[in-house]
């Protein structure tokens, strides 16, 4: 937070439309602690019943790939093939594999 | 970690692909600052109105008519509040502080809609604001669902699913008034006769004379110019008040054989002297929002000094 401002902190907002469903991203707030935060983030983005879970998490705490460097950052995923199911070579008429 | 230093022309023509393939563009990513700073101005502007807009509507709080009528505009004008919050966090992504762009509103440099500088003199104009003013916004705020700066995107979808009931409840307060009493007619056409301009006036100049279309149109910024938007606009609106026994304040209009309506231009002087801060309203819209934000200095203080004790 910049000395200048007077608007709080920033936390990001997650959202859980549906339990056990994974939390989705769905905006930022503005909040000076944990319990303005959450209460915040429920006036401003479940108006309408859109979830059964709520995360707020301070914006500076994310930690993110920098956009430049994905392509090198997730690179070593893309040559280990042999984890995806369809590398494998399987016997015509195996069944439920 | 490696990071390969691109010349400037390479950045713009990854960007420019991104774009080109439907690809959104998320905060960390490069762009041009000529795209950085139109988003600036745009969602600033647009948070500024959601904001600005609840005054016209707040005015008529105390005095709606029945109970069911006070909550609905309650929570209509509660969601605009929380419009501006989507905007204006979307805003800040693009690395502007929420203090910064309030200075700039407070200060005069940043505009917000102009259909907010008029005044709403009755129950009726809650009726037309929401049926038009809200109209236009939604037809607007559609067609920037696909706007390729994916927090306002984002911001555009979650607003676009609020925004129908706020039209809902302005057409059924004009058609309740036109089943009504003669009286009451003739307030839900002086309100449309009021509105009316000042709606169609909400999607800007004409495309030549729009500063800004250009780069937002070949950066996905905007995706339909105003004059198409104000046309869509204006093509669904005049079935709408013929339905309920309304006339649209314009001598010209014709329905020609393709579906679509012939009208008269907007009286651009007018438009002109809004935006320059001369419409009936705008320096007291711009004084309560400096009033109130002020008035609220303390509680911005005293919640400072508690959340940093956490
Ligand atoms: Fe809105
Ligand atoms: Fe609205």
């Amino acid at each position: 937070m910049n000395n200048k401002d007077t608007q709080g902190e920033l936390w990001e907002v997650f959202i859980q439309s549906k339990p056990g469903q994974s939390f989705k991203h769905a905006g930022a707030i503005h909040a000076f602690d944990r319990e303005m935060a959450i209460e915040n983030a429920r006036d401003t983005y479940t108006r309408r019943g859109e979830g059964s879970g709520l995360w707020v998490v301070k914006s500076k705490d994310i930690v993110a790939v920098t956009p430049n460097e994905e392509g090198y950052f997730f690179d070593p995923s893309n040559d280990k093939v042999y984890r995806h199911p369809t590398f494998y070579e399987m016997p015509e008429g195996v069944k439920n594999m | 970690m490696k990071t390969e230093a691109l010349s400037k022309e390479e950045l713009l023509l990854a960007f420019e692909e991104k774009i080109n393939s439907e690809q959104k563009i998320e905060p960390l990513d490069w762009m041009p600052d000529e795209y950085r700073n139109h988003l600036i101005r745009q969602i600033s502007q647009h948070a500024h109105s959601e904001v600005i807009g609840m005054q016209p509507e707040g005015n008529w709080i105390t005095r709606a008519p029945s109970l069911r009528s006070k909550k609905i505009l309650l929570a209509k004008i509660q969601d605009e509040g929380g419009h501006g919050l989507y905007l204006y966090s979307a805003a800040e992504t693009l690395g502007v502080s929420r203090d910064q762009y309030i200075q700039w509103l407070h200060e005069g440099k940043a505009k917000y809609a102009s259909v907010f500088n008029y005044p709403a003199l009755n129950w009726a104009d809650m009726g037309a604001i929401g049926w038009l003013v809200d109209g236009a916004a939604i037809t607007n705020q559609v067609s920037l669902q696909r706007t390729s700066y994916g927090p306002y995107s984002r911001a555009m979808v979650r607003i676009c699913k609020e925004e129908s009931f706020h039209q809902r409840q302005g057409y059924e307060i004009m058609w309740k008034m036109m089943e009504g009493t003669k009286d009451q007619q003739q307030m839900a056409q002086d309100a449309l006769n009021r509105w009316w301009w000042p709606a169609l006036m909400m999607f800007g100049p004409h495309d030549g004379d729009s500063p800004h279309t250009s780069n937002a149109m070949k950066w996905k910024i905007k995706r339909e110019t105003n004059d198409i938007l104000r046309e869509k606009f204006i093509n669904k609106t005049i079935p709408q008040a013929e339905l309920i026994g309304l006339k649209v304040p314009d001598t010209q209009i014709e329905l020609l054989s393709d579906g679509s309506y012939k009208h008269s231009d907007i009286n651009w002087d007018e438009f002109w002297q809004v935006v320059n801060g001369n419409g009936p309203c705008n320096a007291q819209r711009l004084a309560h929002h400096i009033q109130v934000h002020n008035e609220g200095a303390w509680v911005r203080e005293s919640a400072n000094l508690s959340g940093n004790l956490e």
